[in-house]
C-alpha cells in the first residue's frame, strides 16, 4: 500500500470480563478504498468498529484517523472529523418523517442555539434551506424521495436501512463504517444499496469500511478483506485470495480434523 | 438425485418462515434409516429455521414432512406440534435453552422421559450408559454444569424418550475444541445404537466427516449435497459460504449495468 492510510488500527485489544473480543487486532484502510471486514459470528466485527467509532475504548493499542490518535474519543468527535457509523440495527426516529430524520443529521445547525435562533432568523432559514436541500438530494440518491414526507416508523426494514445509510452521509463524512447494510434487505433494494455505495465512492471519494455476511455482496464491492476470527486479524488481501486462503476456510468451515482423535475428556 | 431407499424422514418443497418473511423456499431432504445426515451452510441460509419446521415449532406454509416409522406406516409431521412429534419417536436438542437450568439434572431427565411412559429407572439406565458423567451430577442444579456437561444433558433428555430420529441443532456451538470432540464422538456412538440423526452444525467439516450425507443449504434453498466425504472435497461448498466471483457481476449486467 502505498498512500498513507486514512484509518489505522494498531495492536488493539478489547476484553469483556474473560472474553477477549478483540485481540491484538492491526489493520489499515487507504483513502478511496471498500474494505470488507468478514469473520464468522461472533469473530469481533462489530466490537471493532464501537472500538473505531468510539462507542468503546480499547485496553491496548492505538486507532488513527487521518493521522490523528482518536481512539478513546467520544463518537461525536469522530463524526465532526469525518468518521461515521451505521448500526446492524437501523436507529431510526419513527416518529419524525423521512425528511425529518434527514435533517436531524445535518451538521452545526444554528437554529440549535437559542440565542441565535432568537437573533438571526435568516441565517438560519438560509442554513435550514441547505440542509433540507442535501437532504432531499440524498433521498433522491437512495430512492427514498418519494417517502420523504411519511413517517420513518412506516418504512419497511429494508427501507429503513437505506435511511440509515442515507442519514450517515448527511455530514459529508470522509469514511463510512456500515455494520451489515445488507442483512434483512430483500434482493433487489439489496443491489440497489451495493449500487449506492459504489457511487458513493467513485462521485465524493468516501472511504468505507464495511462489515457484513453476504460473502457474495462483500467480495463483489470491496477492494480489500480483512478477515477476523476470535477477536484477530486472521486473513487480509484481495477478495480472490481470501476467497482461497485457508485459514480463513478453516475459519468458516471448521478444522477438517475428524471427531475422535483429540483426547476426550470426562464422559 | 437418487432417493435413499427406505428413509425414516422425507422433506419435500419445505416452505416457512417468521412474519411476513419467508427463510425456506422449498427445502428438500432425506434422512436413509440409520444414518446420520448433516445440514450445513453459511449464516442466516435457513438452517435451524429447517429444523425446527420439522420438529413443529416453526408452522409449515408449503411442502410436506413425511416420517416413516419403520412399520408401513407414514405419517405427516408437519401441522403436528412438537410434543406429538416427540411422541411419534422423533426428539430434538435445540442450540440453546435445551435444559431446565433450575431443575436437578435427574429431573431434567424424568421430564424429557415423561413423555415416553415407561419405568423411569430403566430408562435412566441406558442413558447413563452412553452418558457415564452425568451420573454423579444427577443431583446437581442443571444450571450449574459446564457447557459440555449441560450439551450432554441435553443428549441425555432428548434420548431417554427412545427416539428413532433426534434433531440436533448445533450440539457443538460454544464448546471448546476438546469437548466438541467429545460431543461429535457421542452423537457417533448413539447413531451406532440404531438412532438416525439430523444434525445442524457451523462446524461443517467435522461435522461432513461424521455424516454419512449432507446438504448445503444457501438462501434457503437446498444448493449441492452429497455424501460427507464428497462435499468435504467439492469447492463449490466454499463457495458457499466465502461467495464465488463473478455471480454478481452477472446479476448486475443482467440489468443492463
Amino acid at each position: 500500500m502505498t498512500a498513507p492510510a486514512l484509518l489505522s488500527v494498531h495492536e488493539v485489544c478489547k476484553r469483556f470480563g474473560g472474553v477477549v473480543a478483540v485481540n491484538d487486532a492491526s489493520f489499515d484502510v487507504t483513502p478511496g478504498s471498500i474494505t470488507g471486514l468478514i469473520g464468522p459470528n461472533g469473530a469481533g466485527k462489530t466490537t471493532m468498529f464501537n472500538l473505531i467509532s468510539g462507542f468503546l475504548r480499547p485496553e491496548r493499542g492505538t486507532i488513527a484517523f487521518g493521522g490523528w490518535r482518536c481512539d478513546g474519543q467520544p463518537p461525536h468527535a469522530l463524526a465532526n472529523a469525518g468518521l461515521v457509523r451505521t448500526f446492524q440495527i437501523p436507529r431510526v426516529l419513527t416518529r419524525m418523517t423521512v425528511l425529518e430524520n434527514m435533517m436531524l443529521a445535518g451538521t452545526a445547525q444554528p437554529g440549535e442555539a437559542l440565542g441565535a435562533a432568537l437573533y438571526m432568523p435568516r441565517r438560519i432559514a438560509r442554513k435550514e434551506r441547505d440542509v433540507r436541500a442535501q437532504a432531499q438530494e440524498l433521498l433522491q440518491l437512495i430512492r427514498l424521495d418519494r417517502l420523504a414526507n411519511d413517517y420513518a416508523g412506516t418504512l419497511s426494514g429494508g427501507q429503513r436501512k437505506l435511511l440509515e445509510f442515507g442519514r450517515a452521509l448527511m455530514t459529508r463524512p470522509r469514511m463510512v463504517l456500515l455494520d451489515e447494510p445488507m442483512a434483512g434487505v430483500a434482493p433487489t433494494l439489496a443491489l440497489q444499496l451495493l449500487e449506492h455505495i459504489l457511487e458513493l465512492r467513485a462521485t465524493r471519494g468516501t472511504t468505507i469500511l464495511v462489515i457484513e455476511h453476504d460473502m457474495e455482496a462483500v467480495m463483489a464491492i470491496s477492494d480489500r478483506v480483512i478477515v477476523m476470527d476470535e477477536g484477530a486479524v486472521i486473513a487480509e488481501g484481495l477478495p480472490a485470495e481470501i476467497q482461497q486462503n485457508e485459514r480463513v476456510i478453516e475459519a468458516y468451515l471448521g478444522s477438517p480434523q475428524v471427531a475422535g482423535t483429540a483426547e476426550t475428556v470426562g464422559a | 438425485m437418487s432417493a435413499p431407499s427406505d428413509p425414516i424422514l422425507s422433506v419435500r418443497g419445505l416452505v416457512a418462515g417468521y412474519s411476513d418473511e419467508n427463510v425456506l423456499h422449498g427445502v428438500s431432504l432425506d434422512v436413509p434409516r440409520g444414518a446420520i445426515v448433516a445440514v450445513i451452510g453459511p449464516n442466516g441460509c435457513g438452517k435451524s429455521t429447517l429444523l425446527k419446521t420439522i420438529y413443529g415449532l416453526v408452522r409449515a406454509r408449503g411442502g410436506e414432512v413425511v416420517y416413516h416409522d419403520g412399520q408401513e406406516i407414514e405419517q405427516r409431521l408437519d401441522g403436528l406440534r412438537p410434543h406429538a412429534v416427540t411422541r411419534l419417536g422423533v426428539n430434538m436438542v435445540p442450540q440453546l435453552a435445551n435444559v431446565f437450568p433450575e431443575l436437578s439434572v435427574r429431573e431434567n431427565l424424568m421430564v424429557g422421559a415423561d413423555v415416553a411412559g415407561g419405568r423411569f429407572g430403566d430408562r435412566l439406565e441406558r442413558v447413563l450408559r452412553t452418558f457415564p458423567a452425568l451420573e454423579p451430577a444427577l443431583p446437581k442444579r442443571a444450571a450449574t454444569l459446564s457447557g459440555g456437561q449441560r450439551q450432554m444433558l441435553g443428549l441425555g433428555r432428548a434420548l431417554i424418550a427412545d427416539p428413532h430420529l433426534l434433531i440436533l441443532d448445533e450440539p457443538s456451538a460454544g464448546l471448546a475444541p476438546a469437548v466438541v470432540d467429545e460431543v461429535f464422538t457421542k452423537v457417533k456412538a448413539i447413531n451406532g445404537e440404531g438412532v438416525s440423526i439430523l444434525m445442524v452444525e457451523q462446524k461443517a467439516r467435522q461435522c461432513l466427516a461424521l455424516a454419512d450425507y449432507g446438504y448445503v443449504l444457501d438462501m434457503g434453498r437446498n444448493r449441492i449435497e452429497g455424501t460427507g466425504q464428497q462435499l468435504l472435497a467439492d469447492q463449490e461448498v466454499i463457495a458457499a459460504y466465502l461467495g464465488s466471483r463473478g455471480r454478481l457481476d452477472l446479476a448486475r449486467r443482467q440489468r443492463g449495468e
